[in-house]
């Protein structure tokens, strides 16, 4: 898969949630390469206060049109949230080797915070192949929810809050619906969020002796594998580049489930 | 057209534009957005005699106009470059040139001597300047002593064109230049990264794994074109200029200061196409200013 350097154009800026913006953008010319769920863009931001590219994941493909979902943490993610209709947006896309699809079994696709953003992108691409996935969604409170329809439209979406002000209260491994879940009928445990969350979803999947993909957001700078600034000391206690190998890694291979 | 090929060394170069250790990985990271065939050279990542992890993460911290880094020379070692990358590079369109970090003198030499034997390396750039490793690397390039003493070592045992890349990170680069030419080098390279710090006020941290790391990126390019300006004026040899370099007038700045080639490094991170704009912009000045070979502008600063 050829990576490529374009301008996009973007067609929707729109606020969901309370940090959120969701992106929607097409090539200004000719048509987006192919990209796979769980592969992430470097977007370039044009900010004196910035230097470098900022990766985000890709959050849905329709044809040319690409979505992102950027949450805004500082002045990087400010800018691209600030972007708006008709404004351009470079990108260097796709990057990263992306989620193993498998097709046989049930799915549980775990996301916490922005961790959703590549959960709807993969969802999708599941429900394709024909296997019904299930989305489980975290967040501190609802207001931090996001894409809840474009979720459900996909599949089934189980919820926890921190607070019980959506879904059931606590965190996404103590959702009650988790009991149905295992080794058997469903396949594979997808999840991306913050650490703690992977760390207990991934000790839970192993527990339950599912195998599961975990996407990481290491800092980068080049995104191609060129700088190793990326790097993610893995089981085999090697550094592996985050942006090339990953980010999405078997957690049988993080330290996080060891 | 004018004509932009310049010479380094034994090494004939296409055009005056290569990529920095460190940032352009193999080449083979960047063919999807760079003919490499019209690249003058590339030097790949710093390779030790053995492999090293690097230094643990985070490695990066990005600073205004510029990042830091203390990556630490992770790679696989000289062995694994001879049997696993150089059959992949060897072909390439371009002149490969191997960055040569080391610990010892010894090690120096061991991996510059195998790196010798591979038919398709034309030269090395002996990296005296890393400051992300606890031993040598930049030991050896802040001290006239310590920088002769492994340039006549490797000298010795490395027949081709031999660049010796020199750290920012002294009082005088133009005594250390001085010190390399007299000891054999076919040309200096500078600079490498400027040693900085990136502190996390809201957790009182310092954010680089070992606390300290290398600038690179615009922020350092006045101090990177003032040091080619001074190293060029001290030595006969060829110089190499980086630091910062972002687009086609950057280098030509280089140039004008004295450096007969350029490296392009932090800026293949913002721009991986970044390199193709620079060696057409270079053709385009010399058209514009009615210059007929690049080497016109080399050291060509009016008074
Ligand atoms: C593969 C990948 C996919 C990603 N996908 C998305 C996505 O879909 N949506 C989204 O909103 N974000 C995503 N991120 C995270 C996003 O890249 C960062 O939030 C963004 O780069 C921060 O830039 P900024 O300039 O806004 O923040 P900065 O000003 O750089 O930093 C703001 C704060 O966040 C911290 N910080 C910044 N980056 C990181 C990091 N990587 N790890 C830990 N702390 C950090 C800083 O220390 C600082 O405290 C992804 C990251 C990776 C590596
Ligand atoms: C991530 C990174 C890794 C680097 N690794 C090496 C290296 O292995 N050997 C070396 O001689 N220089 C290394 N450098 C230094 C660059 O080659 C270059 O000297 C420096 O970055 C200044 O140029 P720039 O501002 O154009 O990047 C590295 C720089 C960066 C940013
Ligand atoms: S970000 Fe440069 S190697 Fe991964």
């Amino acid at each position: 898969m050829k990576k490529q350097i374009m301008d996009l154009r973007v067609t929707l800026s729109e606020r969901v949630g309370a940090q959120c913006t969701l992106l929607k953008a097409k090539p200004v010319e000719g048509h987006l390469p192919e990209c796979k769920p769980g592969q992430f863009a470097q977007l370039r931001v044009d900010d004196s206060g910035t230097f470098l590219r900022r990766p985000i994941s890709i959050h849905d493909v329709e044809g040319d049109e690409i979505s992102f979902l950027v949450q805004e943490v500082g002045k990087g993610t400010h800018w691209l949230c600030s972007l708006k209709e008709g404004d351009i947006l470079n990108v260097v896309l796709p990057l990263g080797n992306g989620f193993t699809i498998k097709t046989q079994g049930t799915p549980l696709l775990i996301g916490g915070g922005v961790g959703v953003a590549p959960l709807l992108f993969l969802g999708k691409r599941l429900k394709e192949q024909g296997v019904k996935p299930t989305f489980l969604l975290g967040a501190r409170t609802k207001a931090q929810l996001v894409r809840l329809d474009a979720f459900r439209e996909v599949g089934e979406v189980l919820i926890t809050t921190e607070d019980g002000s959506e879904g059931e209260r606590g965190f996404v491994t103590q959702h009650s619906q988790l009991s149905m879940f295992n080794g058997r009928q469903c396949s594979i445990v997808y999840t991306c969020g913050p650490m703690p969350m992977m760390k207990a979803v991934a000790k839970m999947a192993r527990e339950k002796g599912i195998e599961c993909e975990a996407s990481l957001e290491n800092r980068m700078a080049c995104g191609v594998g060129a700088c190793l600034c990326c790097v993610e000391e893995l089981a085999d206690g090697h550094n592996h580049c985050v942006c090339t190998d990953g980010p999405v890694f078997s957690t049988a291979e993080l330290k996080i489930d060891n | 057209m004018a004509s932009l090929s310049v010479k380094i060394g034994a090494l004939e170069l296409r055009n005056p534009v290569m990529t920095a250790s460190g940032t352009f990985g193999y080449g083979l990271e960047f063919q999807d957005f760079v003919d490499l065939s019209r690249l003058g050279g590339i030097v790949v990542k710093g390779t030790t005699l053995h492999p090293r992890e690097g230094n643990p993460y985070p490695r990066m911290a990005e600073t205004a106009s510029g990042m830091l880094n203390c990556v630490g020379l992770q790679n696989k070692g000289v062995d694994y470059f001879c049997k696993d990358i150089y059959p992949k590079v060897k072909d390439l369109p371009t002149n490969v040139i191997v960055n040569v970090s080391g610990s010892t003198i010894d090690d120096y030499v061991e991996t510059a001597r195998r790196i010798g034997e591979l038919e398709s390396i034309p030269a090395i750039e002996l990296n005296i300047s890393c400051p992300n490793v606890r031993q040598g690397g930049m030991a050896f390039g802040v001290t006239c002593e310590g920088a002769s003493s492994v340039v006549r070592a490797v000298r010795k045992a490395y027949p081709k064109t031999l660049i010796v890349k020199l750290s920012p990170n002294v009082t005088d680069i133009a005594e250390i230049a001085r010190a390399v030419e007299a000891e054999g080098a076919d040309s200096v390279s500078l600079i490498n990264t400027l040693m900085g710090m990136a502190i996390d006020a809201e957790k009182r941290k310092r954010i680089l794994s070992i606390g300290t790391g290398g600038l690179s990126g615009p922020a350092v390019k006045p101090v990177a074109l003032r040091m080619v300006y001074q190293v060029a004026r001290a030595v006969k040899i060829p110089v190499i200029g980086l630091g910062g370099i972002m687009t086609a007038t950057d280098a030509i700045e280089f140039l004008l200061a004295g450096a007969t080639a350029i490296e392009v490094g932090t800026a293949n991170f913002i721009d991986p196409s970044v390199t193709m704009k620079v060696v057409e912009g270079i053709e385009a000045y010399l058209e514009r200013h009615g210059f007929q070979s690049v080497s016109d502008i080399i050291g060509a600063l009016e008074e």
